[in-house]
């Protein structure tokens, strides 16, 4: 997130796309329903489904999967036309504003409402609200970026934040809500195959250098292989082993069956996980980690704010810490690693990462955690990113052009299948799935039909189906529910043999990321 | 913030013009009794815990509701005041059980606190019959005890003003009021969404999770850390006996404001569960065996050796985590990278 979760309360307006927030984030969902409430503040809500968060809003957008680009170019359509924007902020803060107008104009409500399937009256109204706001947030999780257009559509996003003068300024800001506790902490730590811990680019040669010096090693310079490559290379031969720790990819990735194949054909796998997941079936060597509760270290949230994770147990059996076992195996590896203390690792990372430099564990004792960057001893944290001017200078305007899906549905998979998660679950389940009550509230897979849907394929509320898309088929019941559109279809992913043995592995060029939000399906009665 | 002068205790003090005499007493260091006061909640003034003498007042003023004014004289435990609590505890204990020696609440209860206090021990009013309604236990996380409640509105307010939810309200008028949800039907057919932040506010033992471990509040060692479910980083406290997390509070972090998800509060009983894996294993003609430390390290390491002589480094790639800490994946990317020396390193941010 560019700005804090407690500057919620400080928008006037507020727009969620592509996020069920009060499922998936539920504390910032109460945090942006009370804004409302106590603050008067307005809600526009763009997503697929007729979420819950979706009664609260002003202006709401049921818009067909994979069509966020239209809806937002539309909307810029609208402001620019209409001489709604934040002309000085764009003037003064911003460069190639031009390009924007000749992209968007080409988009004009009637355009973008017809592709997205809303009423063009409802965009105009969307686009008002938000450019009207004195400050105004964006909110946004995977139904944005899990498309084979993803960075297109956060460059997008990021358009209309800066077309209204919303990025740089309490209360606004272009804010992704991260899935999972450390993600934002995973990415930092240049656990990504571009970038060492601080995004600093593997390919710099003074970078490289620095972190030779450091680790006291020599390093390579080629960019190293993404997952869907990773999974490639797997089937092709070229890679012999992989190490997975506290990853299940067997259920978590698209295309199961492409999955084991690339699993099943490597040499070796390490598990390093808190249970024997789908994944760690298929390894060769089971490691015992010790879960979050077990163990001292630090999370840095969604809004960058890093915060201490303690330990108040002691980890079962003869289960370690991952960086016990990881600092353990380097030294069998006969690399000198001798840490005796988490915020050992802590302070080497910082003094390598300049946006870390200036926390430590001592400054994280008072249980307000830091948001990065926060470069010195003294620095307070960041509350918000690119006060008074951006980092890179001058706000860049990125132009995207609508493109369509991958698959679009046909007339062998009329159906577009959309994928999500769910309340009572998380993720692939491994933990969530061992609460007894929570599983109680969603013990199995479901897909999500219209009523109307139900009536064209004569099925019945709890009945069970057979799904099929071009990677697979599943068996899944029936939920007959008016959140969805005729012909638009949702499964939670949580579940093993699930909406992840049919979803679609294509994938964003640009990050990597495939397109599980749309693929296109077909439903058929069992009996 | 703009001074005045009031006159608390028989002593002159400055406070902050827009204090309640609440808030002005707590500046102060004056304790001032409350059950349901909470500062991220409209003040509601219900449980008259909190009264207090006002100079030239007709009655004991809640401090929790009352603005202070130039001048005010205030007394915080006058004999009338403290008349007035001891009068409002009995009238909750009279239609409360005084089942403390078996109800989990004791050692972490508001009346049983203020009750050991103010020298309350429920003969007073006695005589009546108390409430017997029904235990609702239809929600998967948490029972309500309606015998238990003294109305505060805690519950009530914090669905509402906080979680947004509105699941539960007030029913019934004068004595048989109480919280409930539409038609009476069980919470569980409420739109409760089971974040449990009513249960984490109630005062008394009327809200409690479902935990089978019993423990009393004063067994139990709390550690604050945050949550390991979804992004937001809330801050909890784990309450941890024998070894074993028996139960998950909010704390005040934050991104959280005290407040948690159904996850976030009920969803940690995977930490001990019997499914963990304890000891290394290796796989031998497609079964697993246990292994120690060693034999797991010393088998992943010949690997390593062998395949990167083999095959090079680009042959061998790492999945991190985004469960785990910055510590484990800082260690994670300096192992492939120093280590192994490739760049083939990456997570699970995209998913």
């Amino acid at each position: 997130m560019t700005n804090s979760i407690n500057e919620i309360d400080k928008s006037e307006v507020i727009f969620i796309i592509g996020s069920n927030t009060t499922e998936n984030h539920p504390v910032i969902g109460s945090r942006i329903r009370r804004a409302i409430k106590q603050n008067g503040a307005k809600l526009i809500v763009a997503d697929p489904r007729n979420i819950d968060i979706a009664n609260d809003a002003e202006v709401f957008m049921q818009i067909k999967p994979g069509t966020n680009i239209a809806l937002l170019n539309s909307m810029m359509n609208v402001i620019i036309e209409e001489k709604l924007y934040d002309k000085e902020y764009v003037d003064t803060k911003t460069e190639d504003f031009e390009k924007l107008v000749e992209t968007v104009s080409n988009y004009s409500a009637k355009v973008g409402a017809k592709i997205c399937g809303v009423d063009a009256e409802d965009i105009k109204r969307a686009s008002k609200l938000y450019a009207k706001a004195n400050v105004a947030s964006l909110f946004y999780a995977m139904g944005i970026t899990q498309h084979t257009s993803g960075t297109y559509n956060v460059m997008a996003i990021a358009n209309l934040a800066m077309l209204c003068g919303n990025v740089g300024k309490e209360g606004g800001g272009v804010n992704p809500l991260r899935g999972q506790n450390n993600v934002q902490g995973a990415c930092d730590m240049g656990a990504l195959p571009n970038v060492y811990p601080g995004y600093q680019k593997v390919v710099l040669p003074e970078v490289k250098e620095k972190f030779e010096k450091a680790w006291n090693t020599k390093l390579d310079n080629k960019v190293g292989l993404s997952i869907p490559k990773i999974l490639d290379k797997a089937i092709s031969g070229d890679l012999k082993m992989l190490y997975i720790f506290g990853e299940n990819p067997m259920v978590s990735d698209p295309d199961t069956k492409h999955i084991e194949k690339a699993l099943k054909n490597l040499e070796f796998i390490v598990s390093q996980d808190i249970f024997l997941n789908e994944t760690g079936e298929l390894a060769d060597v089971v490691l015992p980690a010790a879960c979050f509760a077990e163990k001292e270290g630090t999370f840095t949230n969604t809004e960058r704010r890093v915060q201490r994770v303690r330990k108040a147990v002691e980890a079962p059996g003869k289960a370690k810490p991952d960086w016990v076992i990881l600092s353990e195996l380097m030294s069998k590896l006969g690399y000198d690693c001798s840490y005796n203390s988490a915020s050992n690792i802590f302070d080497e990372m910082a003094s390598l990462t300049p946006s870390y430099a200036g926390i430590s564990y001592k400054r994280l004792e008072n249980n307000q955690g830091l948001q990065w960057p926060c470069p010195s001893e003294d620095h307070p944290g960041t509350k918000y990113l690119h006060k008074d001017k951006f980092a890179r200078g001058l706000g860049i305007f990125k132009p995207s052009e609508y493109i369509t899906a991958d698959e679009l549905p046909d007339e062998e998979f009329p159906l577009i299948m959309t994928t999500g998660r769910i309340l009572y679950q998380y993720h692939t389940m491994t933990m969530s799935g061992r609460v007894e009550g929570l599983n109680k509230q969603a013990p199995e897979s479901y897909i999500e039909i219209s009523s109307k849907t139900a009536k064209i394929l004569r099925v019945i509320n709890g009945e069970m189906v057979r799904v099929t898309s071009r990677r697979g088929t599943i068996e899944t019941r029936v939920k007959v529910t008016e959140i969805v559109e005729e012909g638009v279809v949702f499964m939670p992913f949580h579940y093993a043999n699930g909406a992840n043995v049919i979803t679609n592995p294509a994938t964003d060029p640009l990050s990597g990321i495939s397109e599980v939000k749309v693929c296109a399906v077909k439903i058929e009665k069992i009996a | 913030m703009e001074k005045i002068i009031i006159i608390i205790n028989g002593k002159e003090a400055q406070v902050d013009k827009n204090f309640t005499i609440l808030q002005a007493a707590k500046s102060l260091g004056i304790e001032v009794p409350t059950i349901c006061n909470d500062n991220r909640l409209v003040p509601h003034g219900a449980c008259r815990m909190c009264v207090v003498e006002v100079k030239n007042a007709r009655a004991l003023l809640t401090a929790c509701t009352t603005p202070v004014a130039e001048g005010m004289e205030i007394n915080t435990h006058s004999e009338r005041v403290i008349n007035s609590r001891k009068t409002t505890l009995e009238l909750m204990i009279a239609n409360h059980p005084l089942d403390c020696l078996t109800c989990s609440k004791a050692g972490n209860c508001k009346l049983q606190d203020y009750c050991f206090e103010y020298d309350v021990t429920g003969e007073k009013f006695s005589g009546f019959d108390k409430d017997d309604l029904p235990i609702d236990d239809s929600n998967d996380f948490y029972t309500f005890d309606p015998n238990k409640c003294i109305l505060c509105g805690k519950c009530v307010k914090v669905c509402d003003e906080l979680q947004c939810t509105s699941a539960i309200g007030f029913s019934g008028r004068g004595f048989s009021t109480h919280v409930s949800h539409p038609f009476e039907a069980g919470m569980d057919y409420s739109t409760c969404v089971s974040c449990g932040n009513c249960v984490s506010v109630c005062p008394v033992g009327a809200l409690m999770p479902k935990e089978k471990t019993k423990f009393r509040e004063w067994e139990v060692k709390k550690t604050q850390t945050t949550c390991s479910y979804c992004g937001v980083g809330c801050q909890i406290e784990l309450k941890v006996k024998n070894n074993k997390v028996v139960g998950v509070d909010p704390a005040m972090g934050p991104s959280n404001d005290g407040l948690l998800c159904v996850k976030g509060k009920f969803g940690y009983k995977f930490i001990n569960h019997p499914d963990r894996l304890k000891i290394p294993l290796i796989k031998k003609d497609g079964v697993f065996n246990e292994a120690t430390w060693d034999e797991a390290y010393d088998l992943i390491a010949s690997k390593i050796n062998e395949i990167k002589k083999e095959h090079g480094s680009d042959s061998i790639a790492g999945l991190s985590s985004a469960r785990a800490t910055n510590e484990d994946n800082y260690l994670m990317q300096k192992m492939m990278r120093a280590v192994i020396g490739t760049n083939n390193i990456d997570h699970c941010a995209r998913l």
